[in-house]
């Protein structure tokens, strides 16, 4: 999530409700595509009201793995790839280069920890440590926490 | 800047200044100064503020704390607006009784933190201006620190400082509890004693050079034991 630290930690907690709230109700775990659009109405709700959310719902259903991007327009959209922030289109640059269909977790690992650190180094706003999660299909793991200064100077040998 | 001089189309000094109709409006709100600070240890925290209310060129008293207990095991520190820290301290004493009084038990640092920021929250289109800052002991007796920004977005640290003097003391706290932009040092605990002298160290710092704060600063120390204060004198300048 990105944007307004307080708008994105309000509207992700209602979301978790919710999601919990579905289950509870329908005995089933809810959808991707199901959570990512009760996000995406609760934008709508306040639209032009200054609200600043920019972020990504990332989980395992029947369909297999979902990625959803949404946002404070009220912005949902599917896909393979997303990064979001003011950083984000440096993280674009590296990541669309080196991403490939036949990529292996371990190099999706490194791609994502080298998106990220040359996106702190460019953006003023952007910083701090790497937390990296891997959503797989019974849970999330946490992989790593990585300082960004430490990976900078991994990826840019020889720079400074 | 000592003076400011606007010029015409021809570089000629004006002698008058006027730009044209300005709209003046209340505001609802005021920044009556003060500094919070917390810091978590391994079996206490700390909550210190200095006892500072000022407006604008004034000091309407050397003698406000801005460290609120809430329970025995919680204080909050809340510096900014001070009419709307009475009011939030007032709706979380009694959020913490309802609590209480449905439950059977009174409420964790934890959960105090994650309700203050849905309260902060519920006011996202016209916010409290409070800097909120928790310090306590979470359940299993280890220091616990909560910021908070003024709409609700929080987090756990170690150590944090909030309000006017804020940016002056929040790097000494990195170098000297986080051991931040240090080579070579060791990284030794931080015990009781070591905490309170260099919150003590800090703020004098902080009254030297930041306006707003000043006068005297009250220090809670949290511990399973209870809630100890101490009073120390700052600059009255």
């Amino acid at each position: 999530m990105s944007g307004s630290a307080a708008d994105c930690q309000y509207w992700e907690r209602l979301l978790a409700k919710e999601c919990r709230l579905y289950k509870l109700r329908d005995k089933e775990r809810i959808s991707v595509s199901a959570a990512s659009k009760l996000l995406c109405n609760m934008m709508l709700g306040y639209r032009g009201m200054g609200l600043s959310v920019g972020s990504m719902i990332c989980g395992w259903d029947k369909k297999g793995p979902g990625l959803y991007y949404v946002d404070d327009n009220g912005t949902r959209l599917s896909g393979r790839m997303f990064s979001t922030g003011c950083g984000n289109g440096y993280a674009y640059g590296v990541v669309d280069s080196g991403y490939h269909e036949d990529m292996t977790v371990e190099e999706a690992y490194e791609l994502g920890l080298r998106g990220i650190t040359h996106a702190t180094h460019r953006d003023a706003y952007s910083g701090g440590v790497v937390n990296m999660y891997h959503m797989q299909e019974d849970g999330w793991i946490k992989v790593c926490q990585e300082d960004v200064s430490e990976l900078i100077h991994r990826y840019r040998k020889g720079m400074f | 800047m000592l003076s400011t001089h606007s010029y015409d189309a021809n570089g000629k000094m004006k002698d008058y200044h006027y730009s044209g109709p300005v709209e003046h409006r209340f505001s609802p709100y005021a920044f009556n100064g003060g500094t919070v600070l917390a810091v978590a240890g391994e079996d206490f925290a700390i909550v210190a503020s200095d006892t500072r209310l000022s407006e604008g060129y004034s000091i309407h008293s050397r003698d406000s704390p801005k460290c609120y207990t809430l329970t025995d095991t919680t204080v909050i520190g809340c510096s900014g607006f001070h009419g709307d820290c009475l009011t939030l301290t007032k709706i979380i004493d009694a959020r913490l009784k309802m609590y209480k009084h449905s439950n059977n038990k009174s409420m964790t640092s934890g959960a105090i933190a994650a309700m203050l920021s849905t309260i902060l929250y519920g006011r996202r289109f016209f916010p409290y201006y409070v800097y909120n800052i928790i310090g306590g002991l979470d359940e299993e007796g280890k220091g616990a620190v909560y910021s908070f920004d003024p709409v609700g977005s929080y987090q756990r640290d170690t150590y944090k400082a909030g309000g006017s003097a804020s940016a002056m003391l929040q790097p000494l706290l990195d170098n000297q509890i986080g051991f931040k932009n240090m080579e070579n040092v060791q990284h030794v605990p931080l015990t009781q004693e070591k905490a309170v002298q260099l919150v003590k160290d800090v703020f004098i710092s902080a009254a030297e050079r930041d306006v707003y704060t000043g006068d005297a600063l009250k220090i809670c120390i949290v511990t399973k034991d209870g809630i100890r204060e101490e009073i120390v004198p700052l600059r009255k300048d």
